[in-house]
């Protein structure tokens, strides 16, 4: 039993750290396949990186419905530390939560179990954060679409391995579809919906 | 006593997350309006609140903030604001396009072009395009989500029935990303070219209508015409008076009752940088160099 006390502590300073964090979330979103890095630290236990733990500390709070996998839901301590410093309700249904934090991208849910949002109104989403192994080494990746000037190389290491071709529904959804964030320790990489990913080979 | 009773940048960190979720997802969907929960902010509607929460959520410490109204860094919107975020949050402020990170703007797109470390911010008044065609939200947003823009064709199409040209000079309609229809402000049709393929992400507030939205960097921005009737950026067919650039988007003067008038550049930043290195028009003064001579 982890008391409150023994929980590790959040940003050292709440304001500055949370939107130098948002800074880098959103150059990382505007221009799709870039290496953005997160530099304030929160404590946090294992399971979750540190740049997943800034991302959950800038973004959530008791508006954005949560949804963790079963990887996260097991450590115990993960979920009490959001609990304690977001606030924000982890919810079972994925089909509701504004994000989703994914440790463990092998057993990653059908994306069509997400929030996609409405034709109406399709920022009504879950944007999904998936913890993978690298983002400066691995398979290399194209990138195409807005916030790219032409192609963007990404290379990765990143389960699923058929994350970009399950990605693809984004192009026939479109309005509607999934935003994702990569987080690779401090390292983060967005691909909105409006990227394209073609497997470049190794 | 006198320790500051607000937060960094004034808005609470709630307000904030809440903005910066809105801003994200503008940003995944180019051209989207995200609704988002705008707050009162300590200036009327209509002064920017929209564009000030914007920047609120975005600014940090090493940030450099421009504020520009209609062009210009010297008017009481500009000053005011300029001077609010200096208060609020302590950051630099210059007038310099060039050396901005963050510029906020009220009608105009800088001409100065934009670099990939720049934020455009632009403030707005009416964020839904469509909104003097069709007035029931309800309707304008089925009407996006069909990306059924029929009813925008038609009014530009009465625009060249009535006056033989598309007669819309500002707050001219895109398509970005070749999807939505997007309302780019009240900025001169001039400017409409220099949103396509910026290298700068450009976000836009609506704090009356509680909207923002984004294009991000290098995304196509189409302005909307007919194959007979292209798009044409206007100005006036004149170079500017105070530093003679037959380029920039000009402001007409009027100078006395006697008809008089002339154009300068509504860009004061770029007229005041091409006098400083010794561009002059045809009613300047004296060269820029001497200005500081004989009153400073």
């Amino acid at each position: 039993m982890t008391t409150i006390a023994e929980l590790p502590p959040g940003f050292a300073d709440k304001v500055l750290s949370a939107q130098s964090t948002f800074r880098s979330v959103m150059d990382a979103m505007a221009r799709p396949g870039s290496v953005q890095r997160i530099v304030p630290t929160a404590g946090t236990a294992l399971t979750m990186m540190r740049g997943t733990a800034a991302i959950a500390l800038t973004l959530f709070d008791h508006d954005t419905p949560l949804w963790l996998d079963a990887r996260m839901t097991e450590a115990s301590d993960v979920v009490k530390w959001l609990k304690f410093h977001t606030g924000a309700p982890v919810v079972q249904d994925s089909s509701i939560a504004a994000f989703a934090l994914i440790s463990d991208g092998g057993s990653l849910p059908a994306l069509e179990r997400f929030a996609l949002g409405t034709n109406e109104y399709p920022d009504r989403s879950t944007t999904l954060i998936l913890q993978v192994d690298s983002l400066d080494a691995g398979r290399g990746f194209e990138l195409r679409g807005p916030g790219i000037d032409g192609v963007a190389t990404l290379h990765a290491s990143i389960k699923p391995f058929d994350l970009f071709e399950r990605l693809r529904v984004n192009e026939a959804l479109f309005p509607r579809g999934i935003d994702l964030v990569l987080v690779a320790d401090d390292a983060v990489v967005a691909i909105p919906r409006t990227t394209r990913v073609v497997n470049k080979g190794s | 006593m006198n320790a500051p009773a607000y937060n960094f940048a004034y808005l609470d960190e709630q307000t904030k997350r809440m903005i910066r979720r809105a801003i994200l997802k503008a940003i995944a969907i180019p051209g989207y309006q995200v609704p988002f929960a705008s707050r009162e902010m300590p200036m009327p509607y209509g002064w920017g609140t929209g564009g000030v929460q914007v920047t609120a959520a975005i600014l940090g410490p090493q940030d450099v903030l421009k504020v520009i109204d209609q062009g210009s860094d010297d008017t009481t919107n500009a000053i005011s604001i300029r001077k609010f975020f200096a208060k609020t949050a302590g950051v630099a402020t210059t007038t310099a396009t060039i050396d901005a990170t963050v510029i906020q703007t009220r009608h105009r797109i800088p001409e100065t072009a934009l670099h990939e470390n720049q934020v455009l911010v632009y403030q707005v008044p009416i964020p839904e395009p469509l909104r003097f065609l069709e007035p029931r939200e309800t309707e304008t947003r089925r009407m996006h989500a069909l990306a059924e823009y029929g009813l925008m064709h038609v009014k530009l199409y009465e625009d060249i029935a009535r006056f033989g040209h598309i007669a819309t000079a500002y707050a001219y309609p895109v398509k970005v990303n070749a999807r939505y229809v997007m309302d780019p402000s009240p900025t001169p049709k001039f400017d409409n070219p220099k949103m396509d393929n910026c290298p700068a992400l450009q976000l836009f507030g609506a704090g009356r209508e509680k909207r923002i939205y984004a294009i991000p960097p290098y995304t196509q921005v189409v302005s909307l015409d007919f194959e007979d009737h292209p798009f044409e950026p206007y100005r006036f067919n004149a170079p500017c008076a105070l530093c003679g650039t037959e380029n920039s988007y000009l402001d007409e003067i009027v100078t006395d009752d006697q008809g008089s008038r002339m154009f300068v550049c509504s860009d004061t930043d770029y007229c005041e940088g091409r006098q400083a290195v010794g561009h002059h028009g045809s009613l300047s003064a004296a060269p820029y160099k001497d200005k500081a001579g004989p009153h400073g």
